[in-house]
């Protein structure tokens, strides 16, 4: 035990306070402030209304149930998430599971499915009447449990977000020097040991970075939420916009839901506080041999994949299947395909470099200042869709007339929403690299600059990898964004299946929903999965 | 210190990373084909606005002009009208689709700056929040008078473009058109307990509760959301899902828009599992709506909007919305589809729409009553 001990302290790279340089804090605090233009918007249209709005507003026992239940369903997203995410990860990435590749690939591709797709599926398949109800009516059950409100969000969310905890774990579990696990292995600690105090702790900032993209997206979602009938904030916001017009109460509820993300970083700092680590890894480790746990496993990936990807692109091929027999015409959606491509690759790209020196400040530099900063950028995230895509539109039409509605304040809008997704693999793929390297390379030296270029970026090169590929999955599905702050007429892969469904046009939506799933699973194949550390 | 080698052609290094390589050539890529596709739109604005919207570059028609619509009204519904108009009139229309809400939010946000020359919306609400702010030019009188009187702006700002009936679809496995009640106020009858379904978010519902106080005034209103509550309706999120959930049995019963069933028949086949049925005697449950449009205060090119409008309620366009959309036309002279009851067989209510502006009255009842 006190070898363990003494092993984990290893991992607590000692860290000296030292001020940023001002090639990392500078664009750090401009990418802030980016971040932070949505909640100014919020700001000055909840102050419109006056301390009367607002009150009523936040007073409203209406307001604390949603508040109750936007809280509510986070918390479970989250901890089935992390519980589905953990053992898939160290299975496709640290065992001899046939087929561990392709398992990792299928795993992570969830993450492309719109959830105002997979909320429509999982509606048509285990909603009253639907497929799953057809199926069991032989056998007397003439009704299912109910798939409306808390549970079938939550179950919605949960197979359609785990991919990022899935992810982060996977790169973490890849980069990880296998020689502790050796060592606790020879003083005799069983596997299942190893794994909970040697594994399991080294995997924290990888989960946690994960389990916040989780939660964060489970409070701004509204397509699954909406369409499983869950009044969560973003529903309750979304009524406020379309119902009424009226800007004051949507403003005034965003901004609770800010509070509340706030108090949830509270609480997360205070578990990051002793998740500092760094290590060098220097070779694979050996893959655990399964046995006949086998079996299990693979049920257990397959069970995961059936219902995160086999079920919705099975039901989207028979929407585009019943279509195209009664004589549906399909039109091409190529040069959509193409801007869902660009658009999406442009965001990943820029989220990367801009993610990068809020990672350096949090991981190198850390402190008030980049604790503030790097949360700053995850309020972007938190926001519903629209509310984020109006307040561009307010900063865009009345302060850069020029820029509104061109690519430009589009991919900045992507950036906005989606930069922690950037932010928290680069921070943890740091967290594992040992800063004195950095250090002596300064010592050697060299400068600021060519310390970034030379050392800290290739060490952070599988967080940048991972972290482009998830702006660029998430952004091929943005919807909300892209309608109201695209270049006029400029169709992405979304908006072809949002144009679909919004009419009932089920085959129309199912063959963009294809292409935009196929066309994501290569850049998830070849920058997540088959990225090697040499 | 074995695990990374700090080489002295650490530039080298960098570039040689196949992962930061692949990162810029996205990046550069993505903004060289950013720059080749500079929207006609951005270009515009980027000069400086000095170009008037007569003489801005237009790489086929000079003369024409554009115009930029900012549509509530689905793709699939308003892509071949536009096309038609833009080869009849020579003006390059460009359209932006969205959710007509958020759209109505949109140009309440863009404020003097709004690129948008005119608004196409799905329901009369969005029409009368831009109303309220004051956000439309008046329409041509020529325009108005081709639309009657209950489907336009009493104030002459926007006109109807087509109608949509209020309708019960029912489930034909478990009724038939004769077991329906004749009034909107049956289905507060403990007896359909657990068989509604709604959605009380949608538009066109919020304005037939609008309709409903209108006609019958608060206190029945207000029992007739009580008494629905009562018998545990199912929440939908929108008209089509509730249409879908009728065919598929989830209840027996909802209340929708007329043309939705007859998109679905044409989809999944005539043994779609749903029917509509028109509540008579003029009962608020047949209250018939118009989407509609209007010209912005911020039009750049005004004569090419009202040119549009009117092209809205043409012969041409308004036979479209019969034959392919199912919704009722707004002029005389069109014929409608098969098996669709013509407008002027359904006992609508005697309301008009303009007095259906109070939606603020019916979201908040419908918060007391714990409908939203």
């Amino acid at each position: 035990m006190s070898v363990l001990a003494a092993l984990a302290g290893r991992l607590q790279g000692a860290r000296v306070r030292k001020r940023p340089p001002a090639l990392v804090w500078v664009p750090s605090a401009l990418v802030a402030a980016a971040a932070v233009l949505p909640l100014v918007y919020l700001a000055v249209r909840a102050a419109e209304g006056g301390w009367e709005d607002i009150s009523e507003t936040v007073l409203n026992g209406d307001t604390l149930a949603v508040l109750a239940r936007s809280v509510a369903l986070a918390t479970l997203v989250t901890g089935a998430a992390v519980v589905l995410a953990v053992p898939l990860a160290w299975l496709t990435a640290r065992t001899d599971l046939p087929g561990r590749e392709a398992w990792g690939v299928l795993a992570a591709l969830p993450l492309v499915v719109p959830s105002y797709v997979g909320g429509l599926v999982l509606v048509s398949t285990l909603g009253p009447s639907g497929l799953l109800q057809g199926f069991l009516e032989p056998f007397g059950v003439e009704r299912l449990p109910s798939i409306y409100g808390l549970p079938g969000a939550a179950l919605a969310l949960m197979l359609f977000t785990y991919p990022y905890v899935f992810l982060t774990v996977r790169g973490v579990l890849k980069d990880m020097d296998p020689s502790l696990e050796e060592a606790a292995r020879g003083l005799g600690s069983g596997r299942w040991t190893v794994f909970f105090r040697v594994t399991l702790p080294q995997l924290r900032p990888g989960i946690v970075a994960g389990g916040v993209l989780v939660a964060l997206y489970a409070l701004s979602d509204f397509g699954a939420v909406s369409l499983l009938q869950f009044d969560s904030f973003s529903r309750e916001i979304y009524t406020q916009y379309t119902s009424a017009f009226d800007r004051t109460p949507a403003a005034v509820l965003a901004l609770m839901l800010v509070c509340l993300v706030a108090v949830m970083f509270l609480l997360e700092s205070r578990s990051r506080g002793r998740a500092g680590y760094a290590q060098n890894r220097t070779r694979r480790a050996a893959p655990v041999p399964l046995g006949r746990w086998r079996w299990p496993a693979l049920v257990f990936c397959g069970g995961v994949v059936l219902f995160a990807l086999v079920v919705p692109v099975g039901v989207l091929v028979f929407w585009l299947a019943r279509g195209l027999a009664s004589g549906e015409v399909l039109s091409p959606v190529w040069e959509s395909a193409w801007h869902s491509v660009y658009v999406s690759g442009l965001a990943a790209g820029v989220a990367a470099l801009a993610a990068l020196p809020v990672a350096v400040l949090a991981a190198r530099f850390p402190g008030k200042m980049a604790g503030v900063v790097e949360r700053l950028t995850y309020f972007g995230f938190a926001l519903p869709a629209i509310v984020l895509a109006l307040a561009l539109v307010f900063f865009g039409a009345n302060y850069a007339p020029a820029l509104y509605q061109t690519l430009p304040l589009l991919i900045f809008a992507y950036v906005v929403h989606f930069l922690p997704q950037a932010v928290g693999p680069i921070r943890a793929s740091l967290l594992q690299a040992r800063p004195s390297i950095e250090e002596a390379a300064r010592s050697l030296g060299r400068g600021p600059a060519a310390v970034l270029a030379t050392v800290t970026i290739p060490l952070a090169r599988s967080g940048l990898v991972a972290g482009a590929a998830l702006v660029f999955l998430t952004t091929m599905k943005e919807l909300p964004a892209t309608l109201l702050l695209g270049p006029t007429e400029f169709g992405t892969l979304a908006t072809e299946v949002w144009n679909a469904t919004s009419g009932a046009f089920f085959a129309r939506a199912a063959a963009p929903a294809l292409i935009l799933i196929v066309l994501s699973a290569p850049p998830l194949y070849l920058l997540a999965i088959r990225e090697r550390i040499r | 210190m074995e695990g990374v080698r700090v080489s002295d052609g650490g530039w080298g290094r960098l570039w040689r990373s196949r992962a930061i390589c692949l990162v810029l050539i996205m990046t550069l890529s993505g903004l060289l084909a950013a720059c080749g596709q500079e929207p006609p739109n951005g270009g515009e604005q980027a000069a400086g606005g000095t170009t008037s919207e007569t003489t801005q570059e237009e790489p086929f028609r000079p003369e024409e002009g554009s115009l930029v619509v900012y549509s509530g009204r689905e793709e699939a519904l308003v892509e071949p009208v536009i096309e038609q108009f833009e080869e009849e009139s020579g003006v390059d229309a460009q359209v932006r689709y969205g959710d007509t809400a958020e759209l109505a939010a949109t140009i309440l946000e863009e404020g003097d700056n709004s690129p948008a020359d005119v608004f196409f919306a799905q329901d009369p609400g969005a029409l009368g929040a831009l109303t309220d702010e004051e956000r439309f030019r008046e329409l041509p009188q020529g325009t108005l008078e081709r639309v009657p009187e209950r489907f336009r702006s009493p104030d002459g700002l926007w006109v109807g473009t087509s109608g949509r009936a209020r309708v019960v679809a029912y489930n034909t496995e478990v009724l038939s058109e004769s077991e329906m009640p004749g009034s909107i106020f049956a289905f507060t009858d403990p007896e359909w307990s657990g068989r509604i379904g709604w959605a009380p978010t949608n538009g066109s519902f919020q304005a037939f509760v609008t309709a409903l106080r209108e006609i019958e005034g608060e206190d029945r209103a207000r029992e007739w959301l009580e008494g629905i509550q009562a018998n545990d309706p199912l929440v939908y999120p929108d008209n089509l899902t509730a249409l879908e959930g009728v065919a598929a049995g989830e209840v027996d019963v909802a209340f929708v828009n007329h043309y939705y069933l007859y998109r679905a028949i044409e989809e999944q086949g005539a043994d779609f599992g749903a029917r509509n049925y028109y509540l008579k005697n003029g009962d608020p449950g047949a209250l018939v709506l118009a989407a509609g449009a209007g010209v912005l205060d911020t039009a750049d090119n005004p004569e090419a909007s009202e040119a549009f409008v009117e092209y809205l309620l043409s012969q041409e366009a308004q036979q479209f919305f019969a034959d392919e959309t199912y919704e009722y036309p707004m002029i005389d002279g069109v014929e409608s589809e098969e098996g669709l009851v013509p407008l002027s067989e359904i006992e609508s209510p005697n309301v008009d729409l303009s007095n259906l502006d109070d939606l603020q009255g019916t979201l908040e009842l419908l918060q007391e009553t714990g409908v939203l």
